[in-house]
């Protein structure tokens, strides 16, 4: 792992710390007393804030798990840095296109 | 030039250690110390079951001996013992045996230690010990690790003087209260014995990782106000084996028989390259 890989990882750490305790705090608020998909849709769909919230979080998810998996990988298979470069970026790639396609559906009318 | 310096001043210094493998080639002086210790462990009744790994760099396996235990006794007693009463052909490698230069390090029940100063109370699994040649490192015979790897990453990592000063120049004034030469002077101890670099996990799964002993070399040059150019040492632990690989599980300072804290010289190499770059705009 280089100096540019190590600052990402941990910078898409720290953003995501906040926001684990946000999305944890909420789902238990929210859920009080049983929710449905229409009233989670309700509040979501249309809401600036949910979508930058999930957005901002997606995004940090595939950066920080994509160099994991890079790392994990070199490390048990030592597969060579191309490989583990055209699997980082594949990984983290799809995992943006999988998430945008989940935020947009819940956030956007 | 100067890495060709210091790799061959590194390798004199351990031939002096490698002098002491074999029997034939022992020191005739040490032979004459050991003979009383020798002599009385062989009258000892009680004994200990020592698994010692036979093999070169292609194969190996354990072979047993079966060693008179006393009460005061270390692991380079016992391998001694080994080579001097039942195997002359059996090598390994020590030096000074009283823990200063870091030649006999070894695994020992599978954690590296300087044999020099483990007791085999200390660490004896009921009556069996087992001893292997340093892990992380090829085998050159026996328990003789091949050094090379660890003191060419030591070198890599910038392990080597650059001078930045003429003689027609001032000795700079460093008060050890500064907080620099502080810093520095926790890490100055290290003696390249490479139980660090065997206890790394990291340099297991990762061999271009540069290891705890050479990153740790690298933090006390970016302490030392007599080394010009800090940004070198920062770049040259920042590329594909540098400090980031790091997990911070420290196994290094654990095993460190000198009781330095390399984790923390690598935590602060992290930081400061962080640091520079972030100053350059990424």
């Amino acid at each position: 792992m280089d100096l540019r890989l190590y600052i990402a990882q941990r910078v898409s750490a720290m953003v995501m710390i906040p926001l684990v305790f946000a999305h944890l705090g909420v789902m238990i608020y929210a859920i009080q007393g049983g929710v449905s998909a229409g009233e989670i849709l309700s509040r979501t769909q249309g809401s600036v804030f949910w979508f930058l919230f999930y957005g901002v979080f997606v995004v940090s998810v595939s950066v920080h798990g994509a160099i994991g998996l890079r790392t994990i990988l070199s490390e048990t298979f030592r597969f060579r840095s191309l490989t583990l470069d055209a699997i980082m970026w594949t990984f983290g790639l799809v995992s943006i296109f999988m998430g945008a396609r989940a935020v947009s559906a819940v956030t956007w009318l | 030039m100067p890495r060709e310096f210091v790799i061959s001043g590194l390798r004199l210094f351990w031939s002096t250690a490698i002098m002491n493998e074999g029997f034939s080639e022992a020191p005739q002086r040490l032979v004459e110390d050991k003979k009383d210790t020798i002599l009385s462990m062989t009258n000892e009744t009680t004994k200990m079951s020592v698994k010692v790994w036979r093999g070169d760099k292609s194969s190996g396996s354990y072979q047993t001996f079966e060693v008179p235990r006393q009460e005061n006794q270390t692991v380079l007693d016992v391998v001694t013992w080994i080579q001097q009463t039942q195997d002359p052909n059996l090598s390994y490698r020590f030096a000074c045996r009283v823990g200063m230069c870091g030649s006999c390090a070894m695994m020992v029940n599978g954690a590296p230690r300087w044999t020099c100063r483990t007791h085999v109370n200390k660490v004896l699994d009921g009556d069996t010990l087992e001893v292997a040649p340093l892990r992380n490192l090829p085998v050159i015979k026996d328990l003789v690790a091949d050094m090379d790897p660890f003191f060419d990453k030591w070198v890599d990592a910038g392990g080597h003087h650059a001078p930045s000063a003429s003689r027609y120049d001032d000795m700079p004034k460093i008060s050890s209260d500064e907080p620099e030469r502080a810093e520095a002077n926790k890490s100055i101890e290290c003696i390249n014995c490479a139980v660090c670099y065997a206890a790394c996990d990291t340099v297991a799964q990762n061999p271009d990782y540069l290891g705890p002993a050479a990153l740790q070399r690298a933090w006390t040059l970016l302490n030392d106000k007599k080394v010009d150019d800090h940004d070198a040492v920062l770049e040259k632990v920042s590329g594909k084996g540098g400090c980031h690989n790091c997990h911070s599980q420290g196994s290094c300072t654990l095993y460190c028989p000198n009781g330095l804290d390399p984790m923390r010289a690598i935590a602060g190499l992290k930081s400061a390259t962080i640091k520079r770059a972030l100053k350059r705009g990424g």
